[in-house]
């Protein structure tokens, strides 16, 4: 298997697992505490699948004040804690480990407060991405962020990994489109941040909170924008002989003053195997194919369309085809995010997520290209040109003994690679185990010192989802100790410490 | 300000901030000074001035993206970035002759270290969410940064975001990455008179939640209406509320034609054309209708829909003129000058109908006495004072500037 380290489980936490979900069960209705083998096996791993490991429990808390007490436990006995929502992370950020309880916020999935007026929405964490647009879709209001998991994953997923989505490009990343949050912290305090107004007061917790990964606390609540849909909305799709030419075709529409919803990119080996899957029409003869949509009225979407093929005909592309009805710009956006499923139907594929500026894209698919090449492996590229998100899906057979880890070799040159050019190591899907021991080659020790000393204000005793984010040399940063609070301090004394 | 430093490199800024650390020395931190007026009155000995820290260091037009030195006039980026077809999408306010300045002045830095956003903020979001790196110094004297030069980054804590409106209270940046988008082909401006703030607020939620991207929507209490100086706006004697919608042409004409349809019943807008519009929205972001005066000014972010509630409970008890923004979300109150600003009234409103207020405008003496910035929780006060810790362990950067215990 795999060569990310993994710390050791605390062997006097392993030995008192039955009195831990003892424990669990008097704090919670005894069904939300999940403690047998084949129940806990549904948790062990997430999207990154190739890591594995059995948690001690796992806990689905239907309420915020389930969650307090469970974290408060936890606290008073030193015990770590992943966070969960779908399990959906493709740099398992929710893998848990033998010695922690799992808590996972997929019971937690009501609409409190829809507001069109203010455009928000606030809801509860563990509902699903899609679920919020499907709440206000009636209104003809939408939630902006659209990661290709949305059906699945958890706004707490989203909010702990500041998901992006293929149409970030005009609506922004999750943090562009929080709000507020109720967020538990680690000694079961509950804390409100922000709410259902523009700039929360004070420092701007909710830009260190979004994206954190779970290192800060459990979100039960979030208050989102939620926007006003636009009229219509049509995808174009223009072939180019080369990524070279595609990336300058980018350049130039975004030059231009047109701003499109979403501009992504497929090279060859992508088309080849989406256009097998979806039967979108997509040109087989071409080396990058780019799929553009614009919003707006009908007559708004012919105008930018045509403006969009000038500029691309400049180009002499070997194809362009203009989506003519609904169905057709649907099958074009299938293709695309089916993607994944559909090169994960041919083999076991490692996606990576770094971001670059736009500028090197050519010079950096030469690469990827032949850094795979050295390990033995293909690759596929589809990615979010507008903003540089690259995602190479590598692909590997995980049967076939040493291949995982050249995928990873060949995923940590990619990355490394996209460092040097201006870019960094991840653009939506997080950091996780994944990335962790790479972040040096990111940030300096000044840079990471920094980022740990926050982790440390909210979670002073680093509790929370262990050996993620930062490298497990030279953590945690000490810091004066924050006192708790009194009533910190009154949910501490209800759960003394487990004697050992 | 003689005894002010001017570090003029990233080096000399660090070598400063490290000297102060070692000898505990508390610093005020100013780009061009054009906000000191602002927040609460900072007790330290020495000033350190970022507006020799100033440049462009990269600007890519066809990847949206620019970097300038923390002391970069923002008049000088909004130049260049005009010159290519481009802008800051949040419009960023100028508090100068709000604050009894020339308007114009302020840095970069000043910008996103106060978090300023202009009327396009409710669609296009803030200053914040325009921050796609930084460098800074903390107050240890660490250079240290966060995020990078590309659109989407998510690798590790976004301290760069975190930073952003700390009021040079956790680091002083020595450079700001940020997004920046292109300018619209044209624009219209519809111009509605004498509705009152409810019916005000109604229209421009209504405007807001329509799918014709309107980019701004204000409303003016009479008297405020009367200090316009755009083209006989003020001749009017009545309130005014203004929706501001910016495209190419004709998608500029198509969604002004469906708006007026839409709001129909709020009475026939009249039109400001791309010339007068232009002056009228640099007008509204230099608060040409607040100019300085003796009478206080605060600023209160709330849900859009309990705006004109919010300021009705605070008229009760004493006369004041409102201007709301973000299609209601923000409004700025101006009110008689008194020893407590106000606060009791404003700080019971806001705790009514949720949301935050800043006392943006009043004497040394008041914003000393009365809390500036909105009181925070207990949970956020640990949390924050945690940060401060993290990033100032010696609280030697403007120290008290937004809360006395930090």
């Amino acid at each position: 298997m795999s060569m990310i380290e993994l710390p050791r489980p605390d062997a006097s936490v392993v030995a008192r697992r039955l009195e831990i979900v003892a424990a669990l069960q008097g704090l919670v209705p005894a069904g939300s505490v999940i403690a047998d083998e084949d129940g806990r096996r549904a948790y062990e791993t997430d999207a990154l699948t190739a890591y594995k490991s059995m948690p001690l429990a796992v806990v689905l808390p239907a309420t915020t004040n389930e969650v307090s007490l469970v974290l408060a436990y936890a606290h008073a006995n030193g015990i770590k804690v992943v966070a969960r929502g779908a399990g959906t992370s493709l740099c398992g950020g929710a893998l848990p480990a033998e010695d922690v309880i799992v808590v996972g916020v997929a019971k937690m999935n009501r609409v409190l407060e829809v507001d069109y007026d203010g455009r928000f929405a606030r809801v509860e964490a563990g509902i699903t991405n899609l679920a919020i647009t499907k709440t206000v879709s009636a209104h003809n209001f939408f939630y902006a962020p659209d990661p290709s998991s949305q059906l699945a994953c958890t706004l707490a997923g989203n909010i702990a990994m500041n998901s992006g989505g293929a149409h970030c490009l005009k609506y922004g990343v999750t943090t562009n489109n929080v709000l507020g949050v109720k967020m538990v912290l680690i000694t079961g305090e509950v804390v409100d941040i922000g709410g259902s107004y523009a700039d929360a007061e004070g420092y701007d917790l909710l830009a260190l909170i979004v994206g954190s990964e779970g290192q800060f606390g459990i979100i039960t609540e979030a208050t989102v924008r939620i926007l006003p849909a636009s009229e219509g909305a049509r995808p174009m799709m223009v072939g180019f002989e080369s990524a070279a030419k595609a990336a300058i075709c980018v350049a130039r529409i975004i030059a231009s003053g047109i701003l499109p919803v979403a501009i992504e990119f497929m090279d060859k080996p992508a088309i080849e195997v989406c256009e097998a899957f979806a039967k979108a029409g997509y040109p087989l003869d071409v080396e990058a194919l780019l799929i553009i949509e614009v919003e707006g009225s009908e007559e708004e979407i012919n105008d930018r369309l045509a403006y969009i093929a000038g500029i691309a005909n400049e180009l002499s592309p070997k194809s362009i085809v203009v989506s003519s009805s609904e169905e057709q710009a649907a099958r074009i956006w299938k293709g695309r995010k089916a993607a994944f499923g559909a090169i994960g139907r041919l083999s076991d594929y490692y996606c990576m997520d770094g971001t670059i500026p736009l500028a090197n894209l050519a010079h950096v698919l030469e690469q990827i290209s032949e850094i795979c090449t050295r390990q033995g492996l293909k690759v596929a590229n589809i990615f979010h040109a507008g903003d540089g998100n690259l995602h190479p899906l590598i692909m590997y057979d995980a049967n076939a003994p040493g291949e995982i880890e050249k995928a990873e070799l060949a995923g940590a040159e990619i990355l490394k690679l996209c460092v040097a050019v201006g870019g960094c190591l991840t653009g939506e899907h997080g950091v996780g185990i994944e990335k962790r021991d790479l972040m040096t080659v990111q940030f300096s020790q000044i840079d990471l010192d920094m980022q740990m000393r926050v982790k440390s204000v909210f979670d002073p005793s680093w509790l929370l989802n262990p050996a993620k984010v930062f490298p497990l040399e030279g953590r945690p940063v000490p810091l004066a100790i924050v006192p708790l609070s009194p009533a910190a301090q009154a949910l501490a004394d209800r759960h003394p410490p487990v004697a050992a | 300000m003689s005894n002010v430093l001017r570090p003029a490199t990233e080096w000399e800024l660090q070598s400063m901030m490290a000297s102060l650390a070692e000898r505990h020395i508390a610093v005020e931190v100013i780009g061009a000074g054009s906000k000191r007026a602002c927040g609460r009155p900072v007790g330290a000995s020495a000033i350190l001035s970022t507006a020799m820290l100033r440049g462009i260091t990269l600007y890519e037009p066809t990847e949206l993206v620019m970097s300038a030195r923390s002391g970069t006039p923002l008049s000088q980026i909004e130049v260049e970035l005009a010159a290519r077809g481009q802008m800051l999408p949040f419009e960023p306010i100028d508090l100068g002759a709000l604050l009894g300045q020339q308007p114009g002045l302020q840095t970069i830095g000043g910008v996103f270290g106060a978090n300023l956003s202009g009327p396009r903020r409710f669609v296009a979001g803030a200053a914040r969410d325009h921050v796609l790196g930084i460098q800074a110094v903390n107050g240890r004297g660490e250079p240290f940064k966060s995020g990078g030069r590309v659109m989407k980054n998510v690798t590790g804590i976004d301290l760069a975001r975190g930073i952003t409106g700390s009021w040079g209270t956790l680091a002083v940046f020595s450079e700001v990455t940020f997004k920046v988008l292109p300018l619209p082909d044209d624009l219209v401006t519809l111009v509605f008179r004498g509705l009152t703030d409810e019916l005000a607020t109604e229209l421009m939620c209504a405007a807001a939640g329509s799918p014709y991207e309107v980019s701004g929507a204000i409303h003016l209490t009479e008297t405020l209406a009367r200090r316009l100086r755009t083209g006989e706006l003020a001749e009017d004697k009545k309130s005014l509320t203004a929706l501001r919608i910016e495209n190419f042409s004709k998608s500029v004409d198509y969604r002004k034609g469906r708006l007026k349809e839409l709001l129909v019943a709020f009475g026939r807008p009249d039109e400001l054309d791309l010339d007068l519009s232009l002056k009228f929205w640099v007008e509204l972001r230099r608060f040409s209708v607040m100019p300085n005066s003796a009478a206080q000014v605060w600023r209160i972010s709330t849900a859009p829909r309990n705006g004109p509630k919010l300021v009705a409970s605070i008229r009760r008890h004493v006369p004041v003129e409102a201007y709301y923004d973000w299609s209601g979300g923000l409004i700025w109150l101006e009110m008689q000058a008194s020893a407590d600003a106000g606060a009791a009234d404003v700080r019971r409103a806001v705790a009514s109908f949720g949301g935050h207020a800043t006392l943006i405008r009043a004497d040394d003496a008041v914003r000393r006495e009365v809390q500036v910035f909105q009181p925070l929780t207990p949970a956020v006060s640990r949390i924050t004072q945690g940060l401060k810790a993290a990033f100032d362990p010696l609280g030697i950067l403007n120290p008290g500037r937004m809360y006395a215990n930090l």
